[in-house]
């Protein structure tokens, strides 16, 4: 496992996400309500890019005809077959425990704290006055 | 062929036995006056009222030596002591009656010639032999008067479900239909839904078909439509007590459906988000199947992975479809069904949907 | 459903999934206008005034909103130019065709509204519309592409006369006729048009759609497209049953009918069924000389999409046997949400001999494909 830093915090706009490859992987960074969260781009249904998907709400229901939205946007549909993933555990909606997209860890760090290293900083170059995205994979 | 045998210790709980209303003269003692008049003066009672989803005379639907001299099939006591109670040895009989009753167009008149099948089934048939249960008929288009004569009935527990047709007006899981459902969860009575339709609409999305043979088969897809329905709309979420028999619908379509919903749902479920579980494991929580007729493949060895797939040894009910002609002699059980679980399939689910019957 | 997180890198493609052929592949345009160009003034103003006539209350909707914009396309279908989904050649090329190096790919345009047009003269005129359109726009440029015959089949002079007058031109591979139409398509009524289909050497294809005006399921309107999206497959049975029951394969024996979007896990206990019910019922369909699930294995073919996903992967493999593994090919349905990857759309492995018939033999044989 080795910390990657993937991008500016601010490259990133509050519920978009950015694609990165590290260590040969796809992962999509996502960025919602001034939380970072790291998914593999791709979906275990079908293999689709999972993180092109749209970013919903949680969508339930005590009964029928009655609807509630909570957690708004951090739920990733995937783009081919509606799927819907939790953004901070990768757990599909219909089947939490058996059909997941992984996840990665990730934290916002300092480039202060970061020029010391050890990290691999992929292609973004660092500089002690911005703040990092870093990624565990 | 590989038959199977009911064992002589297990007295089999028969879901699904016919009665046939012999004429509609014969409801006029158990129709109140003013529609007793009502119905002689308009000549209703010159017409049996046969619901044209079950032509009498077809083959399907009499088994040749069960054919009576004169009279409709199913309509007498005798014949079906001699075809039913004395060969089977049933612990229990649930008989069902279908008739054009249910789907008159006037509500009113629906419901009072429903109530009086109701009268005819207690007094001409549940009376004679202690062994009957019985359906309750009502108008499922009016749930209004549908509820009065179920909370009607329910004192006299051998009504043991509430019928309605697989096919009539609405999709039967529309919450217009659900307070027939919240009078039968609260009264312990399943909802059996049986094959047929009012043909308010035609027989499928394609139009009207030729044949009766085409109308027939369509009967399974129809009942996937109605599953589809029941899941989608809710009527488990709100009825979690509910349980639903089909009736003369086959089973061998019901693994491809379970594919297929379970597919559909994991994409678009946000659509009905109360539908919080995968439908497949829905169904086999709340919805039963009888066993007539069961569509089997001609390699019987694949009987038994249909039933692995199905994925519950709770949800087929034992049923001859008297006088329907599915099987010959006393072969009942369907070819294939392996042995372990037909003690299950004969009585025990039958006991565990039908709580009346305990 | 056992599943595991796929977790893989960005790889090249396996061999064994390129170079197979898609039989269902949806086209669109970038406009309306672009048909046009294939219409004489008199529709040209017809269309612009009155426009289509469907047999629903919504006039361009559908009546079930699908789940994604577009009417339910793939969401990262949209080409670069913001057009819609399978409106451009060159990115259905770079995500479809050449991604897959697709041999073939068999249109289906679900465009134009010919088949369910009331009108029949215009639905006629657009039926002509769209045949030149799918050839100028897409199988011209891009040869792999093989077009459909569309037809209004409630205009049976026209209809026939489309599908004489494309006989030959082997940039059509078959004539596609709307399923859920006025009647169902067994009826006689229609024979005429079927039969110009087997003698001029088209298989029917049956892509789910068309609106006869009949609710989808026998008991009514549904209320939902949860229950629309399955009720397909319901018209796909009785689709079956039609074709079979009402004789058309003893009128027209050299038919060859393809079942299109309609999955296919449900033919096996139809056949059951079918068989069953007939052998009570024979008498009133004395023209039927051999049993109903003789016909469809002898006439019909299927695709794969949307496949069924069995609960227990590996009952994929027992209905496909059943099936026929000679009568299965396999379709994307791209661009929509419910298209299927042709790497990861059968959740168990085929045997080699299985795969190669479905992605690449059937459709070659059917359709003639070199």
């Amino acid at each position: 496992m080795t910390r990657h830093i993937v991008a500016t915090v601010d490259e990133i706009a509050p519920g978009t996400c950015k694609i990165v490859t590290v260590k040969g992987r796809e992962i999509g960074v996502f960025h919602i309500n001034n939380e970072f969260f790291a998914l593999i781009n791709r979906c275990p249904h079908q293999g689709a890019q999972l993180c092109r998907g749209a970013l919903l709400s949680r969508l339930e229901s005590p009964g029928p005809g009655e609807y509630s939205l909570t957690r708004q946007g951090e739920m990733l549909r995937c783009p081919w077959h509606c799927w819907e993933f939790d953004v901070r555990t990768g757990q599909s909606w219909c089947d939490p425990d058996s059909v997941h997209a992984r996840t990665f860890a990730v934290e916002v760090e300092p480039g202060e704290k970061l020029a010391k290293g050890p990290f691999e900083a992929e292609t973004v170059p660092v500089s002690v006055e911005q703040n990092y995205v870093v990624i565990t994979v | 062929m590989c038959k199977i045998v009911i064992p002589a210790s297990v007295r089999p709980i028969d879901c699904d036995v016919h009665l046939a209303v012999p004429n509609t003269r014969a409801l006029l003692p158990y129709l109140d006056d003013y529609w007793r008049e009502h119905i002689i003066r308009r000549g209703i009672d010159g017409d049996n009222l046969e619901l044209s989803a079950y032509p009498p005379n077809a083959p399907l639907n009499c088994r040749p030596d069960w054919r009576p001299q004169q009279g409709l099939p199913g309509s007498q006591f005798e014949q079906l002591r001699d075809h039913v109670l004395e060969p089977f040895q049933p612990r229990f009989v649930i008989c069902n009656v279908l008739h054009g009753s249910q789907i008159m167009f006037s509500e009113d008149l629906s419901a009072a010639l429903c109530r009086a099948i109701n009268n005819w089934i207690a007094a001409e048939w549940l009376d004679r032999d202690p062994r009957l249960r019985a359906s309750i008929v009502v108008p499922a288009h009016s749930p209004e008067l549908a509820v009065a004569e179920i909370e009607r009935r329910a004192d006299d527990r051998r009504f043991v479900q509430v019928l309605m047709l697989a096919m009539t007006e609405m999709p039967l899981g529309r919450r217009q239909h659900w307070p027939i459902y919240q009078a039968a969860e609260h009264l312990d009575l399943p909802i059996g839904i049986h094959a047929g339709s009012s043909f308010r609409h035609p027989p499928s999305a394609l139009g009207w078909s030729s044949y009766y043979l085409e109308d027939y088969v369509s009967q399974a897809p129809g009942f996937s439509g109605v599953l589809n329905s029941l899941v989608t709309e809710g009527v488990f979420n709100k009825f979690p007590r509910l349980k639903v028999v089909l009736i003369e619908s086959g089973v061998s379509w019901l693994p491809a459906h379970f594919w297929r919903i379970n597919k559909t749902w994991r994409g678009v479920r946000s659509e009905t988000p109360w539908v919080d579980r995968v439908p497949s494991e829905i169904i086999r929580e709340h919805v039963r199947l009888t066993v007539q007729p069961f569509d089997d493949p001609p390699d019987k060895a694949l009987v038994q992975t249909i039933l692995d797939e199905i994925g519950s040894d709770e949800m087929l009910l034992f049923s001859t479809d008297y006088p329907h002609w599915h099987f010959e002699g006393t072969d009942a059980i369907p070819p294939g069904l392996p042995s372990d679980v037909l003690t299950k399939i004969l009585a025990d689910n039958a006991l565990a949907t039908y709580a009346r019957l305990n | 459903m056992n599943m595991t997180v796929m977790d893989r890198k960005p790889e090249a493609i396996n061999q064994s999934f390129l170079g197979f052929i898609d039989c269902d592949v949806h086209p669109f345009f970038k406009t309306p206008a672009e048909f046009d160009a294939f219409l004489p003034q008199r529709w040209r103003e017809h269309r612009a005034t009155i426009g289509g006539r469907t047999r629903q209350g919504l006039a361009k909707a559908s009546n079930y909103p699908r789940m994604s914009p577009g009417n339910g396309q793939r969401m990262d279908a949209w080409p670069p130019d913001g057009t819609h989904p399978g409106s451009d050649l060159p990115f259905m090329q770079e995500q479809l065709l050449d991604l897959f190096n697709v041999a073939y790919g068999l249109l289906a345009p679900l465009v134009g509204g010919a088949g369910g047009e009331r009108n029949v003269e215009f639905g006629a005129a657009m039926a002509t519309a769209v045949n030149e359109w799918q050839l100028a726009r897409w199988c011209d440029p891009d040869p792999r592409l093989k077009a459909a015959v569309q037809v209004n089949i409630e205009h049976e002079k026209a209809a026939i006369a489309e599908i004489e007058k494309r006989a030959g031109d082997r940039r059509f591979a078959q004539v596609n006729i709307p399923p859920r139409g006025v009647e169902p398509l067994g009826r006689q009524r229609y024979w005429p048009i079927l039969e110009a289909c087997a003698a001029n050497g088209f298989p029917v294809s049956l892509h789910l759609g068309g609106n006869g005006g009949h609710p989808s399921t026998g008991g009514g309107w549904p209320s939902f497209y949860h229950e629309e999206h399955p009720s397909y497959v319901q018209s796909m049975q009785t689709l079956v049953t039609s074709l079979v029951c009402e004789g058309v394969f003893e009128h027209i024996p050299n038919l060859k009918v393809v079942l299109v979007e309609g999955g296919f896990a449900w033919l096996p206990a139809l056949c059951w069924r079918l068989d069953k019910a007939w052998k009570r019922l024979h008498a009133e369909v004395p023209f039927l000389k051999q049993k109903p699930s003789e016909y469809v294995r002898q006439h019909i073919w299927v695709t794969t999409q949307p496949i069924e996903e069995p609960e227990r992967p590996r009952d994929m493999l027992s209905t496909l046997e059943w099936i026929g593994v000679d009568r299965v090919m396999f379709s994307t349905d791209y661009p929509h949400w419910d298209q299927d990857d042709p790497r990861f759309a059968f959740k168990v492995p085929l045997p080699e001999e299985w795969r190669r018939k479905i992605y690449h033999e059937n459709a070659r044989a059917l359709y003639g494909l070199d």
